[in-house]
């Protein structure tokens, strides 16, 4: 055990109870608290060949070591948000021993605790919009013209008329991306207004994503006091629908990841 | 679709939202702290390895794309 790293998933304010008993973390071991002046850092030990600089980099590069790392990580966070605001770290935070993460918890009090404030009584929506099909061409998925289905098969198409497809394709692509956008700014501004604070992830891509999703265009994060929540899932229920071939996806509520860099610098932020 | 969406129901999560909060969330803990043995591994370039592994969404698409379309795709990264 003495070899142990530690790992920390969170840093919350002290608990009222004690964490789950069943509750497991990263590295299959249960998390404790460790409080320090009114700080408490939630923190499991992991083993030093895995954890250690170095293999934890040559890990990382490892999609199933860093999925089951990451839904370790959340896990425990999780059970945190269901019984406070806990503020949690970036994935992979590992300390050297306890009397580390104490004076991390010592050195970083100020902004931790800010950060706490900030976040207190408060819980992350994020919000997604897919746009129809891709496009990959074929067209009809956003419902614009398609004249050639109406075509005989056996008259063979002149240059003319697939160009004039081709452009009535675009055409109305091109509208619907633009009716798209107006959409999603005005559901951003919307929700943005609504909660205490927004942020914008990178639009998600490439496998990782559902096949067939089509094209996401709003990955957004929203900081929404808990108490609130039913009304802000609300506005985001009357926005849906309102546009065809456009879809809405809600996740959470999560603990405020995307909301621990301070109102005042933002990493992933701006409008879009 | 809104009578789905129960405010505290956990639904699995998509790996992909969770990378996105858990890679680029989370407070990251500096390296000013003194006298800390803290393990810092970079995690901004491994969302580029693992962007990396995964193949770029465009290439599939450009080949059923006008040229003239082509050119939104000019300030992506490059697939390499």
């Amino acid at each position: 055990m003495t070899d142990d790293l530690r790992y920390v998933y969170a840093v919350c304010r002290p608990l009222a109870a004690p964490l789950h008993a069943d509750l497991t973390g990263v590295a299959g071991e249960p998390p404790r608290q460790l409080a320090h002046e009114g700080l408490v850092a939630v923190v499991s030990p992991v083993p030093e060949r895995d954890f250690a600089h170095e293999p934890l980099r040559a890990h990382l590069e490892d999609l199933d070591w860093l999925a089951a790392t990451a839904r370790a990580h959340q896990s425990v966070v999780a059970a945190l948000t269901t019984v406070t605001c806990p503020l949690p770290l970036r994935l992979a935070t590992v300390f050297r021993d306890d009397s580390g993460v104490r004076a991390m918890l010592e050195d970083e009090s100020e902004r931790l605790r800010r950060i706490l404030d900030r976040i207190d009584g408060h819980v992350e929506w994020g919000v997604k919009v897919w746009l129809g099909d891709s496009g990959d061409g074929a067209g009809g998925a956003d419902g614009g013209p398609e004249p050639s289905a109406a075509q005989p098969r056996r008259v063979p198409e002149s240059g003319r008329d697939y160009l004039r497809r081709r452009r009535a394709g675009n055409a109305a692509r091109e509208e619907s991306a633009a009716r798209a956008e107006v959409f999603t700014r005005r559901l951003h501004g919307d929700l943005a207004r609504y909660a205490a604070d927004a942020r914008l992830h990178p639009v998600q891509s490439g496998p990782l994503t559902e096949a067939g999703s089509g094209r996401n265009i709003l990955n957004s994060a929203y900081l929404v006091p808990r108490a609130r929540s039913e009304e802000f899932l609300e506005l985001i229920g009357r926005a849906e629908g309102t546009l065809p071939g456009l879809r809405v996806e809600v996740t959470g509520p999560w603990a405020a990841y995307s909301f621990t860099d301070g109102p005042d610098g933002p990493e992933a932020g701006g409008t879009p | 679709m809104t009578a789905s969406v129960d405010p505290f129901a956990q639904r699995e999560i998509a790996l992909v939202d969770l990378l996105d909060r858990l890679l680029a969330g989370g407070v990251v803990l500096a390296g000013r702290i003194a006298d800390v043995d803290l393990v810092r591994i970079d995690l901004k370039a491994l969302i580029s390895a693992v962007n990396a592994q995964v193949p770029s969404p465009f290439a599939a698409v450009d080949d059923g794309r006008d040229p003239s379309e082509s050119p939104r795709t000019r300030d992506l990264p490059d697939p390499e």
